[in-house]
Parts: C-alpha cells; structure tokens; sequence
C-alpha cells in the first residue's frame, strides 16, 4: 500500500502530455519511449540524432529529480534479482514485438483512439493486474 | 533546434514521470494490485497525460506539417496480429512483476541502484534479441 497522491500524479500526467504534445507539434512524432529508444537501430541515420537527444532528456531529467526529489524513486524494487531479469526481457521483448508501451499505446495510442493501441493497453494492463494478484495473493 | 526539442520533451518527460510516482516501483505494484491496498494514483498519471495531448493532436493532425519538420510520422496500421496481442501480454506480465515500464525504468538509471540497472540492461538485452531476431528474419533465405 502506498499512500494516493491524486493531485501530484495528475501534474505528473500533464506534463508527459505536454512533452508528448511537444514532440508531436514541433518534430510530428509519436512520444513512445519503447520506440523511440527501440528504433534506434533500425533508424535512419538522420534520425539518430533526435532519438538520442530525447534519451539524454530522459536521463538528465531523471537526474535532476533524484538531486531535487529522490523520495520519488521509491526504495528498492519490491522483487529478487532473478524476478527483475525476467521481468526486464519481457518488458523489452513484449514492447518491441507489440510496438509500444504505457506512452505511446497507452497515453498517445488512445488518445488518438487506434485500435491497436486499445487492445494493447487492454492487454498489458490486465496482465500486468493479473501478475501482481498472483505474485502479491497466490504465491 | 530539432535536437534541443527533443531533449527538453525527454527532459519534461523525465520530470512528469517522477512526480507522478511512474519512477516508484513499489507504487507502480500498488496501482496494479486491485485486490489488495489498491493505489488508484498512476490512473491519473494517464488521466492527465490524455487530458492534455487528445485534444492537441486532434487539433494539429488537421495541420499540413508540424513546426519543426516537413511532415508527421504517424502509426498507420489498424489490424491486431499476433505480435501486438502476444507482445502487450508479455509487457504486461513484465511490468506487473518488476514495476517499471519502459521510460522509468531509464529515468531511474539516475538512482544507480542495482534493481534499477538491473532491470534497465535487462529490458535492453530484450529489446536488442527482437531486433536481431527481426533482422535475422528479414535477411534469411
């Protein structure tokens, strides 16, 4: 149980909108982490550079917080090593094959009302329930 | 400037994911477990998010280009395969299990704490596997 932050996460959530808004208004890009950072291979070599500049945003801002806010950060993850290996394969394998993750299916996908991205948020969000009813009240 | 907008988003990006408690896997654990001490905060993570890019891309997509470049780069496809159904059940099952997607698994790299970079070089390994796997596919006889 951790304690309900309504407010804190709503500002959270807006400013994800903005920079989703941002990437789309000025560069006309779908904000998805998984693709963006995923992509990054198989872009061309013109694109590299953006996708780059957005993960060092990513990683500065993530910086920042920790120096201003580390509570956020939580303590350490509530599984094992073991548990955190499989879970980071299926995380990296399951958004590449399934071609977005909470931000670009979740936030921008049904915002932009795609089917697919419906049926994906659908499905990771109640496997992802599932996985936590059963690690938290099964096992 | 094309660069610089980008890390500025990724930059906001960064910071909405941590005041909206993404970055804590234990919260991420508490909004999913619905059965137990439910959390119901990350739904208004969403919630905002949606709130404030919905109506912006419904209003820009009727524009002939964005700002910064000759044209948008938007997802086309509308048919449900077995690579989105399979790939949304194994995120699923992943982030309900470790507690972090994708942009605060990277965001929390800052923290160097070892689940963090655990979890982090694991979801890379997985999405380097798909790539070769992909590229692989694509180039064998």
């Amino acid at each position: 149980m951790t304690e309900f932050t309504p407010i804190a996460s709503s500002i959270g959530g807006l400013l994800i909108g903005l920079s989703a808004a941002m990437m789309l208004v000025l560069k006309g890009r779908i904000a998805g982490i998984s693709g963006i950072i995923g992509g990054l291979p198989t872009a061309p070599a013109e694109e590299r550079p953006w996708r780059v500049a957005f993960m060092g945003g990513l990683l500065g801002g993530g910086l920042l917080m920790f120096i201003l806010m580390p509570a956020q950060f939580g303590v350490q993850s509530p599984v094992g090593t073991v548990a955190l290996v499989v879970a980071g394969l299926f995380v990296g394998v399951g958004t590449r094959i399934g071609s977005g993750c909470t931000s670009g299916h979740g936030v921008c996908g049904l915002s932009r009302l795609s089917p697919r991205s419906m049926v994906a948020t659908a499905l990771f969000m109640s496997f992802a329930a599932m996985t936590v009813y059963i690690t938290r009240h099964v096992l | 400037m094309q660069i610089l907008a980008a890390f500025i988003a990724g930059l906001v990006f960064a910071v909405g994911l941590a005041i909206g408690g993404m970055t804590d896997p234990n919260k991420v654990v508490s909004f999913l477990d619905i059965f137990g001490g439910w959390d119901p905060s990350l739904a208004f993570v969403m919630g905002g998010a949606i709130l404030l890019y919905a109506p912006v891309y419904h209003y820009i997509i009727k524009k002939t280009r964005p700002l910064l470049h000759h044209t948008f780069h938007l997802p086309t496809r509308k048919d449900i395969d077995a690579r989105l159904i399979v790939g949304g059940m194994l995120f699923g099952v992943g982030w309900g299990l470790g507690g972090f997607c994708p942009g605060p698994a990277i965001v929390s790299t800052a923290s160097l704490r070892g689940d963090v970079l655990t979890f982090a070089g694991s979801m890379f390994a997985g999405m380097f596997a798909v790539y070769l796997y992909d590229r692989f596919r694509t180039t064998a006889p």
